[in-house]
């Protein structure tokens, strides 16, 4: 992951095979139709977009995809493996992170604290170890802090590395949640509202994150966002949700001409 | 001054000394991945050596000009060395400099090669390579961003490294032989001065001229390879160049480099810094910060610094200049020391403050009175890119906030009639490149630089700057008007940022100013005065009042100075957007460019000298991509009190 040793080919690879599908998912809770039989893939290095208007599903598909939320029927096939349903522990373990629209970080821990606790899932020695920071605990420890240093570098937040997350502004926080998300070096990433209540610098240094993310790491991102300029310039494909259905799928440029997609967003006559 | 025989005269042999003296101390450190990283003084010369045979083989001549640009970063320092070994002249840009700007240096310089810090700057070589068709590689040193670049002049820094590394393999002693072809009288370095009129010009200084300016500065003030040096400034300076650079190679201290912009105070409480510089707008900035946080802490903490500054004060410069002092002011001195000046000293990363110097802009009396009076041993200097910074120090002991002390060793000044300081010095630059007319201008027959700056010695021998000498005016009725003299008082209130001042030939003397967006911003918060932005902020009646009050001290203050007290500032404006480089109204090292904005808002200059009430501007922005943009505003003109000499006392 360290930047500099790596040569190009190393990472930076092309749009690749289908890495995660989800195939006639449907979700419902009580009468409610969250999901109503919704198939879409996502290929091995590519950004992937869903998009659509409030209440069309968009989060819980993202929940379906970790195993937060258990669909009532359809299959989540990740690298191959073939499932009825993903667990969040079983998709945290292969390589599926996730950030929040309420962000998930410890107000009162350091940045430093909070981005270390993203590796908890990579780091081996025991908690009593851990704690004597002793032998391999203490070696352990100080690879791990190398890598959580090279996001703090790649997410330009080194002024910040040692304040408490909860006095930083909301920008600086959702950067923060993408390196905790970022230390676990995920395969897929999953982004709910990445940009969500952020001025407009700030939404172009996110995107260039999300850019360099997936451009330096190879990381596949599957991302949810409202502001359709950053949808349709960052993503690969876009997949578009109506009241739990699929509406339409394809190239930003596709989406953009699609009368279903047009209807849905500007109304249609009834 | 004598200098032993055989003692390194140009970089590169100095770096081979350091290397064999004192080989395995560290001599440069850079904070990454949260720690200070350090390189000793064999690993540098081991690098450089790799990094001249790279540059060597890609065809970097002797005499050839190389561009260094970005931020201080360990390997751009290597770069100069390694181009100074093989006689070839670096020429460093400052790192926020558009394409555009870097254009003319190119086409000046015809330079071929250069080493960038990052993608940034890499963009802006590609975007003008069309113009510049000389340029035939770019080196980059941090490769975020630029994987996918496949223009055939961009190679990584690796890559010349492992060029030069095969080469070394085959004839070890590279350096030493290569060093060895290059004498003290060669071009150590070309430095383009910003200039505050007309194109840029490259100023050609030897490796003796840089050198003997360092040894001058060891000398008086006693250098040794034990100090600690913080690298933060613009690398295109050339205060940032002598300090960082030539005393650092002259005197084998260590440099230790920022981790980014924003850590800068971080950085330097963690090293410590025994010998420091800084311009005067860092200083203020520092000071800015305390007055800000000062006002949020609790009541019993703002008594006590309140309590203790005045002190400080009264008494604090006197005591750092050994001079007597009343033994109970001594011991709650001491007693401030223990509660106030030493947390603060330590807060502000300079306990270990062995000397300050200050220099680049005049200093506003009382911002360096104040950092004297935490007894931290700040110091004034006068020089300049020409004069390799080699003119006047303040000297320990003699130290007056207004002059900017006696010649050094070596130096020689002689004053015009007019008021324009004359000098001769080891110091001094060779000629402007390319540009004999300028350099004829510049520097007489008989060897005297004109230095543009007027001034005189005052009774105890110490040099007194006033103004540029082509600024110092007079108003209609023939007073006298030193326009920096009044903006500098003005520059000192921490909610004002920038100050423009008008009077030359004109009835009376106005002023231009910019608030300070931090702290006028937080004043505003503060009484819960709502705002959208700058402009909005600016156009506030109760920011009109707040500066009014800063003017009128300021006349208060002019008013007991009877040289000065026609010069009081009638009339202000608050400019409807910060004064910025990007849109050449300030230049890059952050000086007003006084004329420029005279005709740029010559509406706002008749307002402010008719009486009008109020005057309508249009303004072009440059934005930093480089697109223009423009912005409208009514401007509001208001009239300040002014006193009389009598009165002075009373108001102030």
């Amino acid at each position: 992951m360290n930047l500099r040793e790596l040569d190009a080919g190393q990472v930076a690879r092309p749009v690749g095979e289908v890495i995660l599908a989800l195939d006639n998912v449907s979700l419902a809770f009580g009468g409610v139709k969250a999901l109503s039989d919704v198939s879409f893939d996502v290929r091995e290095h590519e950004i992937r977009a869903i998009i659509g208007p409030n209440g069309a599903g968009k989060s819980s598909l993202l929940n379906v995809i970790n195993g937060v939320y258990r669909p009532q029927q359809g299959r989540v096939t990740f690298r191959g493996e073939v499932r009825t349903a993903m667990e969040p522990h079983r998709a945290a373990a292969l390589g599926i992170g996730r950030t929040f629209q309420s962000l998930a970080l410890f107000k009162g821990m350091t940045v430093l604290d909070n981005i270390l606790a993203g590796r908890n899932l990579l780091m081996k020695s025991n908690v009593f170890l851990q704690a004597l920071r002793i032998g391999p605990a203490l070696r352990e420890e100080v690879a791990h802090r190398r890598r959580v240093e090279d996001i703090i570098d790649f997410l330009e937040i080194q002024h910040v590395r040692k304040s408490v997350v909860g006095r930083l502004p909301y920008g600086l926080q959702k950067r923060v949640d993408l390196g905790r998300a970022l230390a676990a070096e995920p395969k897929v990433l999953l982004l709910d509202e990445p940009m969500a209540g952020m001025n407009i610098e700030e939404k172009q240094d996110m995107s260039r994150f999300i850019l360099d993310v997936n451009d330096e790491f190879g990381t596949t991102i599957v991302l949810i966002e409202h502001d359709m300029g950053v949808v349709m310039d960052l993503s690969d494909r876009v997949v578009v949700l109506d009241y739990g259905k699929k509406i339409a799928d394809g190239t930003p440029d596709e989406v953009r001409a699609s009368q279903a997609v047009i209807d849905a967003y500007l109304g249609v006559k009834h | 001054m004598p200098v032993p025989a055989g003692t390194p005269d140009t970089f590169p042999k100095l770096l081979l000394e350091h290397a064999r003296e004192r080989g395995e101390r560290p001599a440069i450190r850079e904070k990454a991945y949260g720690i200070w990283q350090a390189w000793t003084w064999r690993e540098v010369r081991d690098e450089v050596e790799r990094l001249a045979a790279g540059l060597a083989q890609a065809g970097l001549a002797r005499g050839a000009h190389i561009a260094v640009i970005g931020a201080n970063r360990p390997r751009l320092y290597w770069t100069i060395i390694a181009a100074q070994s093989l006689g070839a002249i670096p020429v460093p840009f400052y790192e926020d400099a558009i394409a555009q700007e870097m254009v003319y240096v190119f086409q000046d310089a015809e330079i071929a090669f250069a080493v960038v810090e990052d993608q940034e700057q890499a963009d802006k070589l590609l975007e003008i390579l069309p113009q510049c068709p000389k340029l035939k590689r770019i080196w980059y040193d941090d490769p975020r961003g630029l994987r996918h670049y496949a223009q055939p002049e961009l190679a990584s820094y690796e890559v010349l490294r492992a060029a030069g590394e095969a080469v070394v393999r085959d004839a070890p002693g590279f350096l030493e032989a290569r060093a060895a072809e290059v004498s003290g009288a060669d071009t150590a370095i070309m430095m383009y001065t910003s200039g505050t009129t007309g194109h840029a010009k490259g100023v050609v200084l030897s490796h003796e001229n840089l050198i003997d300016s360092s040894r001058a500065y060891t000398e008086l003030e006693g250098l040794t390879d034990e100090e600690e040096v913080l690298a933060y400034l613009p690398m295109a300076w050339i205060g940032q160049n002598l300090f960082s650079y030539a005393q650092w190679m002259a005197v084998g201290f260590r440099i230790n480099c920022i981790e980014s912009g924003e850590t800068v105070l971080t950085d330097m409480r963690e090293i410590g810094p025994t010998y420091y510089f800084a311009p005067p707008r860092v200083l203020e900035a520092l000071l800015t910060q305390v007055t800000i946080r000062m006002e949020d802490a609790s009541a019993p903490k703002r008594w006590l610094f309140r309590h203790f500054m005045e002190l400080a004060r009264r008494v604090g410069a006197r005591l750092l200049d050994g001079r007597p002092v009343r033994a109970s002011d001594r011991a709650l001195y001491a007693l401030g020391n223990l509660v106030v000046y030493g947390p603060l000293r330590n807060a502000l990363g300079m306990s270990r403050v062995r000397i300050a110097y200050t220099a680049g802009e005049a200093i506003g009396p009382d911002l360096f009175v104040f950092y004297r009076s935490l007894g931290i041993n700040l110091k004034q200097l006068y020089g300049s890119t020409e004069t390799s910074v080699m003119v006047c120090v303040q000297p320990d002991g003699a130290v007056k906030p207004d002059t900017v002390g006696p010649p050094m060793k070596g130096v020689e000044v002689r004053i015009l009639d007019t008021g324009e300081i004359l000098l001769r010095s080891p110091g001094l630059f060779r000629e402007y490149y390319k540009n004999p007319q300028a350099t004829r201008e510049a520097k007489d027959a008989e060897g005297w630089f004109h230095t543009g700056d007027a001034g005189f010695f005052d009774e105890t021998g110490q040099l007194k700057i006033i103004d540029r000498a082509a600024d110092v005016g007079k108003l209609s009725d023939g007073t006298l008007f030193a326009p920096k003299y009044l903006e500098n008082k003005l520059k000192f209130f921490p909610h004002i940022k920038e100050a423009v001042a008008f009077g030359h030939g004109r009835a009376r003397a106005t002023a231009m100013v910019n608030i300070d967006m931090q702290a006028v911003g937080d004043w505003a918060e503060r009484r819960g005065i709502p705002y959208s932005g700058y402009t909005d902020l600016a156009a506030k009646p109760q920011v009109i009042e707040l500066v009014r009050g800063c003017v009128e001290k300021v006349n208060a203050d002019l008013a007991a100075d009877p040289k000065l007290c026609g010069s009081q500032i009638r009339r202000f404006v608050i400019l409807h957007k910060e004064l910025d480089a990007d849109d050449g109204e300030l230049t890059r090292t952050r000086k007003v460019r006084r004329r420029f904005i005279a005709e740029k808002y010559a509406g706002i200059v008749e307002a402010l000298d008719s009486g009008a009430a109020s005057c309508a501007v249009e303004a072009q922005v440059r934005f930093e991509d480089g697109r223009t943009g423009s912005i409208r505003a009514e401007l509001p003109v208001a009239e300040a009190r002014t006193f009389p000499p009598a009165a002075a006392r009373a108001a102030a």
